[in-house]
């Protein structure tokens, strides 16, 4: 099953090879990996999808965890979460017929022209990994020249009813700690 | 005050007494400050890098502090490579140091260049690469601490040339507070009051103590626990000196070569409690055969090792000796509450006949040397209390059945790992640790020839280890395997082509003996034993003895070849 799973880490040399390095040893595969900041200087957010049984998924949050430098480890497979990925697509759009079906599908798919030459457009689409395939795949009769993807990234949902923290959401000095183990 | 000297205050405030190492122009500097400061700090200059890591990871299993290694750039750390994923399979505590080449050279592939921190990543518990002098310092403290506490482990400060040149204050911090690492020590008390309920009803249990709970300093505690709830108890290779092997309820070893009625034991238990230990495939045999009829309790303080192998029924994480105090406390609870423990007299009867049944043996064959009754006989003439570090093979094995290890911290071997060419430097590293005990590095033929360079360093700081070569002229164990396994195809295993031991020591100006046998190995083991400094004595001994039990690699723990 394919799970996502959101890491805070401290923002130190070579934290990236260490995370890649210890699903390569253990014979684990990541699909997608998206480093970025965070508000707190000096943590960095990683959010990676991969797959695996419960019991592969259990051990990779445990090695996850277990690295000295890991703040917390989140899989967010199991709770309500938002995940967006956005994909850049090259696409034939030669005048006439071609054309005009690449205009109405980035209008069904809310995505963007970004560039336009005679024959091709760069198209911007940003959704779930699903609605991403579902766009490419529509694309495709029509001819897809390039395609650059980002990876996911996510972020757990707050219940409507839930009240929101206050102030700075991601000061994480205090909340993470307990949540390692 | 420069780098270089920062580093040896900073051991200083760590209480750091000896290191191992050898130099390179990466850490000039730094032995540029070691010999001007040994009164406080011992440096024993080894004689390859991988010495000065096995010699501290001996340092450290004998003693439980950290070992330390001092080695440079380049070749000195990839030479310490082997000795680096042997601390970290064993869960040893060591901090290693290694130069590297100036800043502003990495990179660029520079004289004694190696990504050290690259190659280490996946063989130590965190490594450092210094960047500012300012951070040497911190960067010390904090990796004194992650080595040495949660599960302990390796860890490698890569030290570029010029932040042991640079300048800055030298200021310790007293205190560590790290957010991404806090290891859990006290166990869940819903889990412990569970667990502790298993072991009153349980009518076949089994304890099953690994090397953490030596790394925990829990063995009173477990011996406390198994005698209040009355468990019989084995420890795996790692383990073994948790628990007396002389006590009533000792099984000695499990696994791959463990007693047969040990083996029998865990397969029929219907309870098995593992202490700091983490079913490693040399245990458990085949999986899903392991223990069938078992629930599994299992205290770790490794979360990752719970459940990784055999599905836990009840885990613990937590430190196994505060977690086995916890144990302890609610079994006087339940106890008093009025639970009572289990009959378990049947149990004991049946273990009993299997012990009867299959016991270790040794066929003796008139003048022929038995390596089982050289092992026996260093048993009886050193009372049970030497501190014995193994090479890796069959006299590892046949050291491990019959020694009978009575406390911890006495028993040193490369298990996880199973690194030849450790025996002999990790007993330099005891033997610098426990002045004036006994220490013995039972070695192979073969491992031996990896490591006798560490000669020349015994003899330099006349570090009295007794080398006690089980010489067989064959990798013994590979050579077993090949008979049992590969229809005696013996494939570049037999090694009948070796140096004259004798002679070798006495190159070096360490004195020598020889038993080629049967009724020369007291006389030899005695001699040997008594005299002061270091001394080899060789066995040469029956050149195709098996091991025995042993379990096929991928067969079930109870399908033990006997012999």
């Amino acid at each position: 099953m394919r799970h996502t799973i959101s890491l805070l880490v401290e923002d130190e040399y070579g934290m990236l090879p260490r995370i890649a390095g210890l699903f390569s040893a253990r014979g684990y595969s990541i699909d997608t990996l998206c480093v970025g900041p965070t508000l707190e200087e000096g943590i960095s957010r990683m959010t990676l999808t991969t797959h695996g049984n419960d019991k592969i998924i259990e051990q990779i949050i445990k090695q996850l965890r277990k690295l000295v430098k890991v703040i917390k480890v989140t899989d967010l497979t199991e709770r309500a979460h938002v995940e967006r990925e956005m994909v850049m697509l090259t696409v034939n759009a030669e005048m006439g017929a071609h054309r005009q079906e690449v205009f109405n599908l980035v209008e069904i798919f809310r995505a963007k022209i970004v560039d336009v030459s005679p024959d091709s457009f760069i198209v911007e689409m940003t959704g779930n990994a699903e609605k991403v395939q579902a766009f490419i795949e529509l694309l495709k009769p029509i001819g897809i020249r390039e395609m650059v993807r980002t990876g996911t990234v996510a972020m757990t949902r707050v219940a409507a009813t839930r009240q929101q923290p206050k102030g700075n959401e991601e000061t994480f000095s205090q909340l993470t700690l307990n949540e390692k183990v | 005050m420069r780098g270089a000297r920062i580093l040896v205050e900073a051991l200083r405030c760590e209480g750091v007494e000896h290191i191992f190492g050898y130099p390179g122009g990466a850490v000039l500097h730094v032995y540029d400050e070691i010999n001007r400061h040994e009164d406080r700090i011992k440096h024993y200059l080894v004689r390859h890098e991988q010495g000065a890591l096995f010699a501290a990871a001996g340092y450290a299993q004998a003693t439980g502090k950290t070992g330390v290694a001092l080695v440079t750039s380049g070749p000195g750390g990839t030479n310490a490579v082997t000795g680096i994923a042997n601390a970290f399979m064993d869960s040893i505590p060591v901090v290693v140091f290694t130069g590297q080449v100036p800043t502003h050279l990495i990179g660029n592939d520079a004289f004694q260049e190696a990504d050290l921190t690259g190659i280490t990543r996946s063989c130590t518990k965190h490594n450092y690469l210094v960047k500012h002098v300012e951070e040497l310092a911190p960067t010390i403290k904090e990796a004194f601490y992650v080595a040495s506490s949660g599960r302990p482990g390796p860890v490698l400060i890569d030290m570029p040339k010029d932040m042991t040149a640079q300048e800055a204050e030298f200021r310790y911090p007293e205190t560590i507070n790290m957010r991404s690492y806090k290891p859990t020590l006290q166990g869940h008390p819903g889990q412990v009051r569970r667990a502790v309920e298993l072991m009153l009803r349980a009518r076949r249990p089994v304890l099953y103590v690994g090397g953490g709970a030596i790394a925990a300093g829990a063995h009173e505690e477990v011996r406390r626990l198994a005698e209040k709830l009355n468990l019989p108890t084995t420890c795996t290779l790692m383990g073994l000196g948790t628990f007396p092997a002389s006590h009533p309820l000792s099984l000695g070893m499990l696994g791959m070569h463990g007693g047969y009625w040990t083996n029998m034991a865990v397969d029929n238990s219907d309870l098995l409690i593992s202490i700091g230990a983490r079913f490693d495939d040399r245990v458990t045999g085949k999986l899903d055969q392991f223990a069938r009829g078992a629930q599994i309790i299992h205290v770790d303080i490794d979360p990752s090792c719970i459940s990784k192998n055999v599905k836990a029924d009840v885990p613990v994480v937590g430190d196994a000796r505060v977690v086995v105090q916890q144990m302890l406390a609610e079994v006087e609870r339940q106890l008093d509450a009025g639970e009572r423990i289990a009959d378990r007299t049947a149990w004991f009867e049946q273990i009993q006949e299997w012990k009867r049944q299959h016991p270790f043996f040794c066929h003796d064959e008139g003048e022929v040397i038995k390596p089982q009754r050289v092992i026996e006989e260093l048993h009886r003439l050193t009372g049970g209390r030497a501190i014995v570090s193994a090479d890796v093979g069959q006299h590892q094995m046949w050291t491990a059945q019959l020694y009978g290890f009575e406390n911890p911290r006495q028993w040193l071997n490369s298990g996880g790992l199973g690194a030849m060419g450790y025996g002999f430097p990790a007993a330099m590293g005891a033997a610098v640790a426990r002045p004036g005990e006994q220490v013995v590095a039972v070695v192979g033929d073969g491992g031996f020839q990896m490591s006798f360079n560490e000669l020349a360093t015994i003899v330099e700081y006349d570090i009295p280890v007794k080398i006690l070569i089980i010489n067989n002229g064959y990798l013994g164990m590979v050579r077993q395997w090949q008979e049992q396994f590969y229809a005696r195809n013996y494939s570049h295993s037999n090694i009948q082509v070796a140096p004259d031991f004798v002679k070798l020591a006495e190159a070096y100006g360490v004195r020598a003996l020889r038993a080629t046998q049967a009724s020369e190995v007291s006389r030899v083991l005695a001699e040997g034993l008594e005299a002061r400094g270091p001394v080899l004595m060789e066995m040469q001994v029956n050149r195709e003895e098996n091991v025995f039990p042993i379990v096929p690699a991928g067969a079930a723990l109870k399908e033990m070849i006997l012999g």
